[in-house]
């Protein structure tokens, strides 16, 4: 019951505080919108928000299928050859260092204002964090499990699949976690720059027109879909380690959120 | 099948730390090997089951029926390495899963599950490993070594983990169940060594040697309280004590 209970006190308590940061400071409502202000718009151009939300979902889970899938594939490839790892690993580490963000106007000239540019913005934005977390999950299998396995008669095909690969999962789900929360970033960030749909358009376009109460209310939207995607994701993560008690997975992977 | 390591050799960061040694390992006999740590027992373990990747060992292995031994040794750790996600029945099967791509014969299932029965866990064959005590956990180890069915089976302080009454079940268990079997089994515990052995070796000195083997009367598991058993502990123990002072 407190469970359920808890999240709604905490929003209640937010929606309070900016309550009260609005009446003492009397910001006027084309500064800082009060929160019945905005929920009331929230109501009134729900369709439109809806509309704009459907498309920022859609770029982020693209982008969140294309980086796994990149990233994953990245990382299998990195343990299998030796030659690659020792000639791709500084390029993806160099790569790190040159902001996505500054990237962006130029998938925009290349990609066009269209939803391509913002799937690559996101495929991009996680896609190392999940090779890096893959990766190491998948070098780090006890030394034992590899051992027992050749013993067995595996060869290094059955030793990837069916040890390296299981035992690589936790950290894995680890990756798609941190993905699932910065790939919204990428998406907004793509319909900041240029688009004429999305969240992020739609809040620019807002902005613009001192509509703040319309911006705080895509806010809104955008953080509830961040919110579900991450719990969404968190989901799947422990269904795909079935094997990590309760305890365990909130004490190693931080699931106390 | 008898087995014979010759001129088995390892260095330790530039120190021998032994050469020369040979080890016979007859048909049907349970031969343990006492030492201290960092006398190379494990390397030699891993010799002989091919994962010796991180120790500089050499030496040849010669099989009574001139085969390589490669592919034909099953070992038995210290930790258990069973699978956190697979199910007791399918660590068992472990050997079956990972050499064939199709999932285990029906057959395979059936001896799988009649070994979980023989180590006392035929009841909990679905369940996960972190559902199971550190001596249950063993116990499928075990089972999963017996799957294998080869000539040799190589254990590795296998039951130094445990309690010492679940140690005491557990050698008995093995006793029973590798009874006929060639094997080698590496601890530190001389009674244990006393109690399941044919043969008992001392691996210290430095370099280190083989001395000759203890052979211990009547069949295993003897009784803990047997005079002549504890007689030749006492003597073990004061060997080993003395190569430590």
């Amino acid at each position: 019951m407190m469970t359920l209970l808890r999240p709604l006190i905490i929003a209640l308590g937010l929606m309070l505080i900016w309550q009260a940061i609005v009446w003492l400071t009397g910001a006027p409502r084309f500064i800082l919108p009060g929160p019945l202000l905005v929920l009331e718009t929230l109501v009134n151009q729900f369709p439109l928000l809806m509309k704009h939300a459907g498309v920022t979902l859609m770029e982020i889970l693209l982008g969140l299928l294309l980086g796994t899938l990149l990233g994953l594939a990245s990382a299998l490839s990195l343990v299998t050859w030796g030659g690659l790892r020792r000639w791709l690993l500084p390029v993806l580490v160099v790569s790190q260092a040159i902001p996505v963000f500054a990237l962006a106007p130029v998938l925009m000239l290349w990609l066009g204002y269209g939803m391509a540019s913002k799937v690559a913005m996101a495929t991009l934005i996680i896609y190392f964090p999940v090779t890096a977390a893959c990766f190491d999950g998948l070098r780090q299998t006890p030394t034992g499990y590899l051992q027992l396995a050749r013993t067995l008669g595996a060869n290094r095909r059955a030793q990837l699949l069916q040890i390296r690969l299981p035992a690589a999962l936790p950290a894995f789900g680890s990756g798609l976690r941190v993905a699932a929360s910065v790939a919204p970033i990428g998406a907004v960030v793509g319909e900041w720059v240029g688009s004429s749909t999305g969240l992020g358009y739609l809040m620019l376009n807002a902005n613009a027109r001192m509509q703040v109460d319309l911006m705080f209310a895509a806010l809104m939207v955008l953080a509830v879909m961040a919110l579900g995607l991450y719990f969404f994701v968190n989901l799947i993560a422990r269904r795909l380690t079935p094997w990590l008690s309760e305890s365990t997975s909130s004490a190693t992977r931080g699931d106390s959120l | 099948m008898d087995i014979r390591v010759e001129q088995a050799s390892l260095h330790w960061q530039h120190h021998c730390v032994f050469s020369h040694l040979n080890l016979d390992l007859p048909d049907g006999q349970w031969t343990s090997i006492l030492g201290q740590s960092g006398v190379g027992k494990s390397s030699l373990v891993q010799l002989l089951c091919g994962i010796a990747d991180e120790a500089d060992i050499q030496g040849q292995i010669h099989c009574s029926d001139g085969q390589p031994l490669a592919g034909r040794v099953a070992w038995m750790a210290q930790q258990d390495l069973l699978l956190p996600w697979l199910s007791l029945t399918d660590n068992v099967l472990l050997g079956a899963r990972l050499q064939q791509r199709r999932t285990p014969s029906a057959q395979q299932q059936e001896l799988a599950q009649y070994l979980l029965q023989q180590v006392g866990l035929g009841e909990r064959a679905s369940a996960l490993p972190a559902q199971l005590s550190g001596g249950q956990r063993q116990r499928v180890a075990l089972a999963r070594t017996l799957f294998q069915d080869q000539p040799l089976v190589c254990m590795d302080e296998p039951f130094s983990a445990l309690d010492a009454i679940n140690r005491l079940k557990l050698q008995n268990l093995a006793a029973e169940l590798l009874g006929d079997r060639t094997v080698l089994m590496i601890t530190h515990d001389p009674l244990e060594a006393l109690r399941l052995s044919d043969r008992v070796l001392v691996l210290q000195g430095s370099p280190a040697q083989l001395s000759d083997p203890i052979t211990p009367a009547g069949t295993a598991p003897r009784p803990i309280d047997d005079t002549e058993l504890l007689q030749q502990q006492a003597q073990l123990l004061g060997l080993l004590a003395e190569e430590r002072a």
